[in-house]
């Protein structure tokens, strides 16, 4: 049986795997439900929330780049609504709002065009131009500074940062032989999220200390290095199917991956603190908004893209 | 009854409704917007019952008929302004046969009874959509109530009114504005309110259970 193009035999084994995995964990979750119904429903809510996820990821990766793309180009826009719905914003920008909603398609449009060029500037450039620009024939000066500056973190955060996941899709695929295109998109959400989920799990078993106590009170140093020690041990244990990372430079991605997903992390936290909700949405059963799940990813998809765009691109 | 205004040939199409829901409305108000709901649980799933709603936005009533499944659509009425909704015959057309919206005269009542089709609705067991701001007015605040609601609640003490607050719809497309941006909208449910007596008291326990509801969303002003 001969692969459509975008797929490797690899990429498919790691979906497998993933699917074998929750299952594992599903089985787990209904066990300690049996038990106990009320402790394990947060637990047995997100594990369903994760065969949602996996479910609707792994069928966008499958179709192909193309739909994997316009994928993320929705879960940006629902990142953005939620941030924008979340964060205080002036009557007098509402059309300005607008404006910041359309970015989303031209900037997945230069991913889908492989123009790196305008995909890498016209966010940081462009549009940190043109808002500020936009918001002065709205003619309302009280506040601002403090509304340029909130609008344009949350396109940086949830549009161009995210984007550079979409981005691995339209590097050129003789760079990546074994793994293909999806490969690298694959190695990275996969790693980001099991980091989420390992730092969690670390920290509720052995976490004492707290790193960040005015932030995150519930994350701790033990969690942290728990969780990256096997984020790193399953990026170079993947990466030869998955990516064409050398066994030490998969260990540079684990730790780019592990690291730079907790600053995502407690930087929405910071941000949801400073607002004064606990979660930034109620989309995801069990984990909250949309932004509360991508959060890592922010920081994780623009470091892993540089990362190895430098070495094999 | 031989109101006017809800002979049963006036009431909504069901097949019109159905799809212009299934495939407008739930997009638009689901995926273009997003709802949070909360006390989901206490909405009332079958009439007679009227929903007290605050309005800033053509998107309200969309929202609240959305939290209802397709079936049961064609028994949740929208009360609208007869003046508004009715004033040409393409929107009166869509207003009665797809939205399925009660009418009622705003302003001087020329001795009709402004409420007869809300009360007809009532009486064949239907849930009514209630605005008792009476308008849109500012976007994302609560205006006084007017007087209709305590009077429905008078005739019909058996009846019980769901206050429902609605956040978000008047920053998407609030009064005035053609323009749609998109904000996730939360809609909050609570305990339901039956007549207590005086129409003085019963609008103000309203009012008081509507400011407790935005209270509880915590939402910063819209400045």
């Amino acid at each position: 049986m001969s692969l459509p193009a975008h797929l490797t035999a690899p990429v498919l084994w790691t979906v497998a795997a993933v699917v074998a995995a929750l299952a594992l964990a599903t089985a787990l979750a209904a066990w300690r439900r049996a038990r106990d119904p009320e402790g394990a429903r947060e637990l047995w809510l997100r594990v369903r929330s994760w065969w949602v996820m996996v479910a609707v990821f792994a069928v966008a990766v499958l179709l192909g780049p193309r739909a994997s793309i316009v994928f993320l180009a929705f879960v940006s826009y629902l990142a953005l609504k939620e941030y924008l719905s979340l964060i205080p914003t002036r009557r007098a920008d509402r059309r300005v709002l607008f404006w910041a909603y359309l970015a989303i398609p031209v900037q997945y449009w230069w991913v889908a065009d492989a123009w790196y060029g305008m995909f890498v500037i016209f966010i940081p450039v462009y549009m940190f131009l043109l808002l500020p620009a936009r918001m002065v024939l709205a003619g309302e000066t009280r506040g601002f500074l403090r509304a340029a500056g909130t609008l344009h973190w949350g396109l940086m955060s949830t549009v161009f940062a995210l984007s550079h996941a979409a981005y691995l899709l339209a590097l050129p695929p003789e760079g990546n032989p074994v793994g293909g295109r999806a490969g690298l998109l694959l190695y990275l959400v996969l790693l980001t999220e099991l980091n989420d989920v390992a730092q969690y799990v670390w920290g509720r078993l052995l976490g004492r200390r707290p790193v960040v106590p005015r932030v995150s009170p519930r994350k701790t140093v033990e969690g942290l290095a728990g969780g990256v020690a096997t984020t790193v041990a399953l990026a170079v244990l993947l990466a030869p199917w998955l990516t064409p990372l050398a066994p030490l430079e998969a260990l540079g991605a684990g730790l780019l991956i592990g690291l730079g997903g907790f600053a995502g992390d407690v930087t929405l936290s910071a941000v949801k603190r400073d607002i004064g909700v606990k979660d930034s949405g109620t989309l995801i059963p069990g984990h909250g908004g949309v932004l509360d799940r991508v959060d890592s990813l922010t920081y994780s998809a623009p470091l892993f893209f540089h990362y190895v765009v430098y070495l094999h691109y | 009854m031989s109101s006017t205004c809800t002979t049963e040939a006036d009431g909504p199409a069901p097949l019109a409704q159905a799809l212009f829901f299934a495939l407008v409305v739930r997009p638009l108000v689901l995926v273009v917007l997003g709802l949070n709901v909360r006390g989901r649980e206490r909405l009332p799933r079958r009439g007679p019952a009227v929903l007290v709603a605050n309005h800033n936005s053509h998107l309200d009533t969309l929202i609240l008929m959305s939290l209802y499944p397709l079936r049961a659509l064609r028994r949740v009425r929208p009360v609208a302004a007869a003046d508004y909704f009715l004033r040409t015959r393409w929107l009166a057309w869509f207003a009665r046969r797809v939205m399925g919206i009660v009418p009622v005269a705003r302003g001087a009542a020329r001795g009709a009874d402004p409420l007869a089709g809300a009360e007809a609705a009532l009486a064949r067991g239907e849930i009514l959509i209630l605005y008792p701001e009476g308008t849109r007015g500012e976007p994302e605040r609560l205006a006084r109530f007017k007087g209709g609601v305590a009077r429905l609640a008078e005739r019909h003490p058996q009846v019980p009114f769901h206050p429902v607050y609605i956040h978000g719809a008047g920053k998407a497309l609030p009064k005035g504005e053609a323009l749609l941006v998109p904000f996730f909208c939360d809609v909050l449910v609570g305990e339901p309110l039956r007549w207590n007596g005086s129409r003085r008291a019963f609008r103000e326990a309203l009012e008081a259970r509507m400011r407790a509801l935005a209270a509880e969303g915590g939402f910063p002003p819209w400045e």
